[in-house]
């Protein structure tokens, strides 16, 4: 299992050197740098101007050289300075990251905690009226576009009610948990509504397909308990192919992330990445992109290693 | 479907919910912006998110005010030759101007040899917000960074007009240009920098300046700040919290605290406005016009809604190498074929003043003197058949060699609003046989490849941010269209050629008299009317949300932002 998580790794890190290659090119092939833009938004700004500035930001050297000079300095543990925000790029990303996080996180745990009762309940009764209430709601979170979600939140809570913060992540001047907690609910709200339904839909399937197993067949003619049958027996097996999805599925929470964070004016990664590859902020972009890679890379890891916990016929070598 | 439901959201939420704050409560203002500041270096990066912040935390030497005049705000008085404070000199002996320079034909050749000697007294009491008085020796810090090419200055164009400065105390200096110039006394980017906790920063190499500046590492740092407020916290990308700067020399303001939040996403932006998280909208980073005239329908008696129009100027540039584009009287049609008065109504609700030439009504130097273009669809199509494009049968009209009149028509993609100008303007040419057929492109390809390297072959619908009574030398002399063999320097992208056009310029630029320069910009104007080297449509107008107890605050309508009198500011129950 060690030389299965060190050779995992290995290859991880290797994924990372290729895509940060692939990364830098593709934003360098883009048309256009940020000395461009500027140029349209400032009218005093002279050719002499952009030139000087294109030449201090090393924006005037080959593609190839840029990234040469990138990952030399990167393997120093030079990650260097964002340009859209004046900051060294680890003091801009750890934060959001940390933020991203705790969104992420928050609304994933939210909605297992909803998805895996609610689906084995419809696996367990299918057809069933319980079945048709469970499913109606999961196809209605999935359906409803998260954007739309989130502004009806902040018309509710924040509008018409006034209960809950419409942006940011703190208040000025109130910096406790509390306060922290009162700003996550909406953006974690949203983001668990429009994903607890399809997590349903995957643990209904699953379960469907284990319960219909023929040691659930044998357990029930032992005599087992229902509930022991279903949360002890079937479940865990449902839970492999629901494992896989889940470790898909990070890419559409991170989308989503990206959604409630500009609407909220939520500070996380996922608008980081946004602005940062279009206003070409190589630096940020870099890290912020390759951190994405490396949590969708180690989430899969974690995906394999759970596979092993869930089933014990599994061994990795 | 969903601002529909938003609207009556908002309209519940304000009927239930009530008014924000109690009138007790208010020693502070939220203001909401689209935009979060890169830094707040007052000269690197050119923002206008960045401008507005530092209204409330600098004071330029010189600006104009809301009535689009010059004045000194940190400088005790205007420098003019009138008041002996300004003198033309001779140039230092071997001295040379850039090459390609071209000079006013009919003016004193010797001119061309002379520059300016323009003296400034620092205000007496100015002290930076640490207590350490401002001095001559923070302008000939802000000179030495603003000189260095490496130190990351963004427009420098500034400082390398200026061939060096006197020291003549403490708080009296000289500044010696190397051209005599209308605008020889605003030295409105000249944007103080403290010596005493910079100098450090800029260090042995000026390369790193930008990134150990104090701006970045520590903008809290009081010592950065001489204006009303000084920055008392900062989320990067998130708020700005700005404090009232106890060592500020001028007029006291009333309001104690200023916070400045982001929301990028402007239906957010206006939710943030109606729960009360946020007071009040700047128009400088915003709304959308169509977005504040929405607003203020559903809301209008609970907010006020100032609507100011600025100097972006929406224009179409037409590719004068295009055959078709380059006659004259072509140019003229389209434009009598636009009901332009209508556009602007029916989509801005007539905030969006239209445009005869590039020149604001609001700038003094604006004639109203000059060839207008009303809506006339038969003029337009006489001056088509005298072109030699005649009416088909197909309702287009062809030249003799049977070539249909056709352009293509670009824009920005995903811009509503010039998305939905484009339609309107497609559908009146194609009323007088022109068939338009639009290829859009997002900003970042249309103008750095497309616009500035004149790749398009029709006609470009674009805006420029200029200045008041701002030369359009970059934009329409004939030195300035950009070229692969001048590295696609200028933005002059119609290639318009017009010696007349070219000497006007280059003599508004070196003439002193304001009654003479008047005569010289109306004839300007009145040539650009004429020619058409772009076609006007209309200046952008900004919309200022406020709510009913906020006083005082004046758009300029220019790029010197109304948070440069924030002191004058009230509230007001």
């Amino acid at each position: 299992m060690t030389r299965f998580i060190l050779q995992r790794l290995a290859e991880t890190l290797l994924v990372l050197l290729l895509m940060s290659f692939v990364i830098y090119g593709l934003i360098g092939l883009m048309p256009g740098d940020p000395i461009d833009l500027m140029l349209t938004a400032d009218p005093k700004l002279t050719t002499a101007d952009v030139a000087r500035l294109k030449a201090l930001q090393g924006l005037d050297q080959p593609l190839v050289d840029r990234y040469v000079h990138w990952l030399s300095a990167a393997l120093q543990g030079d990650f260097g300075y964002s340009r859209s925000q004046s900051l060294p790029v680890w003091q801009v990303v750890v934060p959001r990251l940390w933020n991203t996080i705790l969104l992420m996180g928050l609304s994933l745990v939210i909605a297992l905690a909803i998805a895996i009762p609610a689906g084995v309940q419809a696996a367990a009764r299918p057809g069933s009226l319980t079945d048709n209430l469970i499913n109606l709601s999961a196809f209605a979170g999935m359906s409803v576009p998260l954007f739309w979600l989130a502004i009806l939140m902040l018309m509710l809570f924040s509008v018409h009610l006034r209960v809950l913060p419409a942006s940011g992540t703190f208040s000025v001047g109130a910096d406790g948990i509390a306060d922290r907690a009162r700003h996550l609910i909406m953006p974690v709200l949203s983001l668990t509504l429009v994903t607890v339904g399809a997590h349903l839909r995957y643990v209904r399937s699953a379960m469907t397909e284990a319960l219909r197993q023929d040691f659930i067949r044998t357990a029930q003619a032992k005599g087992v308990s229902r509930g022991r049958l279903l949360y002890g027996h079937a479940l865990r097996n449902a839970m492999i192919p629901f494992v896989t999805v889940l470790a898909l599925e990070f890419g559409t929470l991170f989308s989503g992330a990206l959604i409630v964070e500009q609407i909220f004016a939520y500070l996380g990664m996922g608008k980081t990445i946004y602005d940062a590859v279009a206003g070409n902020d190589y630096n940020l972009a870099m890290v912020s992109l390759l951190l994405s890679t490396a949590v969708v890379l180690l989430s899969n890891l974690a995906a394999d290693l759970a596979y092993a916990w869930l089933d014990p016929r599994i061994t990795y070598r | 479907m969903v601002r529909t439901l938003l609207r009556l959201l908002i309209g519940l939420g304000i009927v239930l919910g009530g008014a924000g704050l109690p009138a007790a409560a208010r020693d502070q203002l939220i203001i909401g912006s689209t935009q979060f500041p890169s830094t707040l270096h007052p000269s690197i990066d050119s923002m206008l998110a960045k401008s507005y912040v530092l209204g409330f935390t600098q004071r330029p030497f010189t600006t104009y005010d809301q009535d689009w005049n010059l004045v000194c705000l940190l400088c005790t008085e205007l420098p003019t030759i009138e008041n002996g404070k300004a003198k033309i000199e001779d140039l230092p002996p071997g001295f040379k101007r850039d090459a390609g320079t071209t000079f006013c034909k009919s003016a004193d050749p010797t001119l061309a040899t002379k520059g300016m000697a323009v003296t400034y007294t620092i205000q007496p009491n100015a002290t930076w917000g640490d207590g350490t008085p401002i001095t001559t020796e923070d302008v000939m810090f802000t000179y030495e960074v603003g000189k260095n090419e490496k130190s990351g200055i963004t427009n420098s164009e500034l400082y390398r007009r200026i061939i060096k400065i006197d020291v003549l105390d403490k708080k009296t200096f000289t500044i010696h240009s190397d051209r005599v110039d209308f605008g020889y006394n605003g030295i409105n980017d000249f944007l103080l920098l403290p010596a005493h906790l910079e100098r450090a920063a800029l260090g042995d190499d000026p390369a790193q300046y930008r990134n150990r500046t104090l701006y970045s590492t520590d903008p809290t740092n009081p010592g950065l700040w001489f204006g009303p407020y000084r920055v008392a916290s900062i989320e990067p990308g998130s708020q700005i919290v700005l404090e009232e700067n106890p060592t500020w020399w001028g007029e006291k303001p009333q309001i104690k605290r200023i916070i400045i939040k982001t929301i990028e996403n402007t239906s957010a932006l206006e939710a943030n406005l109606l729960s009360g998280s946020i007071d009040y909208i700047a128009g400088e980073s915003g709304l959308s016009i169509d977005e504040a005239i929405a607003f203020e329908q559903r809301h209008k008696d609970a907010y006020d809604v100032l609507y100011k129009p600025v100097l972006f100027f929406e224009h179409i540039t037409p590719n004068h190498d295009n055959p078709a584009l380059g006659d004259k009287r072509v140019r003229q049609a389209l434009l009598y074929a636009l009901d332009r008065e209508v556009l602007t109504q029916q989509l801005f609700g007539g905030h969006q003043p239209v445009a005869d030439t590039d020149v604001s009504p609001l700038d003094w130097i604006h004639t109203d003197d000059v060839k207008k273009y009303r809506y006339d669809p038969a003029q337009a199509a006489a001056l088509l058949d005298a072109a030699g494009w005649t009416l088909g049968g197909d309702g287009l009209r062809h030249d003799a060699g049977g070539r249909p009149l056709a352009f293509e028509l670009m824009t920005t993609a995903g811009e509503r609003t010039r998305e939905l100008v484009e339609q309107v303007l497609q559908s009146q040419w194609k009323a007088i046989g022109i068939d338009v057929r639009i290829k859009n492109e997002p900003a970042r390809v249309l103008f750095s490849e497309t616009i500035s390297k004149r790749k398009f072959t029709g006609l470009t619908l674009f805006a420029w941010l200029t200045s008041p009574e701002n030369v359009p030398h970059t934009t329409l002399h004939s030195t300035m269209v950009p070229t692969e063999a001048n590295g696609w320097a200028g933005q002059n992208y119609a290639d318009y050629r017009s010696p007349e056009m070219d000497d006007l310029m280059d003599c508004i630029e070196i003439e002193l008299d304001r009654g003479k320069r008047e005569q010289m910009w109306h004839k300007l104007q009145a040539a650009y009317a004429e020619d058409l080297p772009d076609l006007p449509l209309y200046f952008r107008a900004q919309a200022f949300i406020m709510p009913k107890w906020l006083r005082g605050v004046r758009p300029t309508g220019h790029q010197y932002q109304s948070t440069l009198w924030a002191e004058q500011w009230r509230i007001q129950e």
